[in-house]
């Protein structure tokens, strides 16, 4: 047998008529681990039925190494000669030993058949979402419930902690909600100007960008902001508790969770929403009415003056009417994302994504719904 | 430096903010032993573990492992540090994402290049050793009981085969029998493999059972170090507490009994 590499592990092979007899050589360590497999990788008996691993010219030997030369031993006895080693001292008697009776077979998951498997994850994929809908309407009745308490008995709220997520959702949201609803009111607004143009109707670029900010953009846009923002974090938060045991303590405690921690954020998003919608609104009409300025030259007093005639009552109030309702959609789903956590960290990051998708996903389907209600009612 | 002495920590002061954790802490650890750490909750143990892996910076002192500064040590010097030593943190620290038998191959993927075949058979190997059942393999760090999570911690820890582990509170958490069970591994994988342990504990039988010397944290510093008969003649008043209040001597009075086998 060919040495294997200049310093390393390797085998030699010394035979006669019965009996082949191996030493092995170098450092059996895992460092070496490779060397060592493909060498016992080309052992052969050559049918006979005695093989002796001399081992006293060994240098170091760990487990890996330890394993290696248990496992070559284990070959040849499957092949029926009797097998021994030699010169073995005693702290690597103790290692072999310890070895040997570590050989169990690694139990591996069976691989099932391609299609089938994909075919499997469809089925289970939508199984979870009929799970998920199911429990996420459960939750929000509890939701509802416990707000109904509160409501009968106000002494049950935890203003403090009501006050701090306002704070935290609201508040501190005002500046990229007023940046981002600036920037898209001004995009609007050049955009319209330009197409408008074509038609000599610049003027109306007032009405698009007024109705389409106060209707449908301004709130959109906010919640959508909101959701990546504070529904994100209300599950991050709610989940880190939940895998610290922390809400498992607060039962035990007597606390409920759902008023302690859900009531609190659904609530300051109920309040915050609607503010938070008007703010992006004056500020897309202050982006908006910029342009005006500049591409049309158009005075900001001409430009709230047809502001005024271009918006009735209901174009300032069908937005306004749409925030609580997304804000108790996205609070809830945050907070319903956050107490489906389980486990370890991992999850934390998978419920928060799911959180922020499934937060967006039914504030537009819940607006598209808004949409042809006002239409029916005419306002 | 003819001696066997692995890592030298000389003069080492740490501090967090204001909080000076350690000052003039000086600490041997000599191949081949078994060095328990013990010192009362906030002394700082945790943190001189992690001191000396690296993952604390010292203000002043120097550590020296395997014979070189750790502060001139260039990237790949302390690469090949890594590959000598392996740590055990408190619940295990295994990769969620990964299973048992993966979290045990990362180490042999990062610093060697090996066949799947042989990498499983070896996770499988570090599995047994360390006596997990072979299904806990394939499972995930998830599924499993702390006892087993620290059993597939220190699987990963050997997986290189190192000649030093540092193993942060092994046995905290577990019930006594499997807290036995694990002292039990640790000696025998020491008595096999010629390993130097580094253990933080506050397990007065493990002290008792597996430590060749115990270093006492308090005051800032190592106070005194030396084999448990030595700690039992000490004067000083909390290391006089530790090891003669009632579980120090319950452990002792476990110790004078026959061994367990």
């Amino acid at each position: 047998m060919a040495r294997e590499g200049e310093a390393g592990a390797w085998l030699e092979a010394v035979q006669d008529a019965t009996t082949l007899v191996i030493k092995a050589r170098g450092d059996w360590i895992v460092r070496h681990a490779d060397a060592a497999d493909k060498a016992i990788a080309h052992l052969d008996a050559q049918g006979r039925s005695s093989v002796i691993f001399d081992l006293s010219n060994i240098g170091k030997l760990d487990t890996t190494g330890a394993w290696l030369l248990h496992k070559a031993q284990r070959f040849f006895q499957n092949q029926g000669a009797t097998s021994t080693f030699i010169g073995v001292n005693g702290p690597q008697a103790t290692l072999l030993d310890a070895v040997t009776k570590a050989d169990k077979p690694m139990e591996h998951p069976p691989h099932g058949n391609p299609v089938l498997v994909i075919v499997e994850r469809m089925g289970r994929t939508l199984e979870d979402v009929g799970h998920t809908m199911r429990d996420a309407t459960a939750f929000f009745g509890l939701v509802l419930e416990t707000l109904g308490k509160t409501i009968l008995n106000p002494r049950r709220m935890r203003l403090t902690s009501t006050v701090y997520h306002m704070e935290q959702a609201g508040l501190d949201a005002v500046p990229i909600v007023s940046l981002i609803s600036f920037l898209i009111g001004a995009v609007l607004a050049f955009q319209g100007a330009e197409q408008l143009r074509k038609f000599g109707g610049e003027v109306f670029t007032v009405n698009l960008v007024a109705i389409s900010f106060l209707r449908e953009v301004g709130i959109l846009l906010t919640a959508i902001m909101v959701a990546g923002r504070s529904g994100s974090a209300f599950t991050a938060q709610i989940g880190s508790m939940k895998v610290r045991e922390e809400v498992d303590a607060m039962r035990t405690l007597g606390l409920d969770p759902a008023e302690v921690l859900v009531l609190p954020r659904v609530i300051a998003l109920i309040v915050m929403m609607p503010i938070l919608g008007f703010i992006a609104a004056i500020m897309g009409l202050s982006g908006g009415g910029l342009v005006v300025l500049l591409q049309l030259g158009m005075s900001p007093e001409m430009y709230i003056q047809r502001l005024y005639d271009a918006l009735d009552f209901w174009d300032v109030f069908t937005g306004v009417i749409k925030a609580p309702v997304f804000g108790l959609l996205i609070a809830v789903i945050g907070c319903f994302e956050g107490m489906k956590v389980e486990g370890s960290a991992e999850s934390v990051g998978q419920r928060t994504t799911a959180s922020v998708v499934e937060g967006i996903f039914t504030v537009i389907v819940i607006d598209a719904f808004f949409s042809i209600l006002f239409i029916q009612l005419g306002l | 430096m003819t001696d066997d002495t692995i890592i030298r920590v000389r003069d080492l002061k740490t501090q967090f903010g204001d909080q000076v954790v350690h000052e003039h802490l000086d600490l041997d650890i000599h191949s081949g032993e078994v060095l328990g750490i013990v010192g009362g909750s906030g002394t700082g143990k945790s943190v001189l573990l992690r001191t000396i892996l690296g993952l604390n910076h010292a203000v002043e002192g120097s550590i020296e492992i395997f014979g070189k500064l750790r502060s001139e040590m260039t990237p790949e010097e302390e690469h090949a540090v890594e590959r000598r030593w392996g740590v055990l943190f408190q619940d295990g620290a295994l990769f969620s994402s990964l299973t048992v038998a993966q979290n045990i191959q990362v180490p042999l993927k990062e610093h060697l290049k090996l066949s799947q075949t042989l990498m499983d058979e070896i996770a499988a190997l570090k599995i047994a050793l360390v006596g997990l059942p072979a299904e806990a393999g394939p499972k995930f760090p998830s599924e499993l009981s702390g006892g087993m999570r620290k059993r597939a911690g220190l699987a990963r820890a050997l997986a290189l085969d190192p000649e030093i582990v540092f193993l942060d509170e092994p046995t905290a958490g577990l019930d006594p029998i499997g807290a036995s069970a694990f002292d039990d591994l640790i000696k025998n994988l020491q008595a096999t493999l010629g390993l130097t342990v580094f253990m933080v504990t506050h397990d007065l039988d493990s002290l008792y059972a597996i430590c060749d010397r115990i270093a006492v944290l308090a005051h800032k510093k190592v106070l005194v170090t030396g084999p448990i008969s030595e700690m039992l003649k000490q004067e000083e008043p909390w290391i006089k507490e530790y090891f003669h209040g009632p579980r120090g001597r319950a452990a002792m009075a476990a110790k004078s009994a026959p061994p367990r086998s």
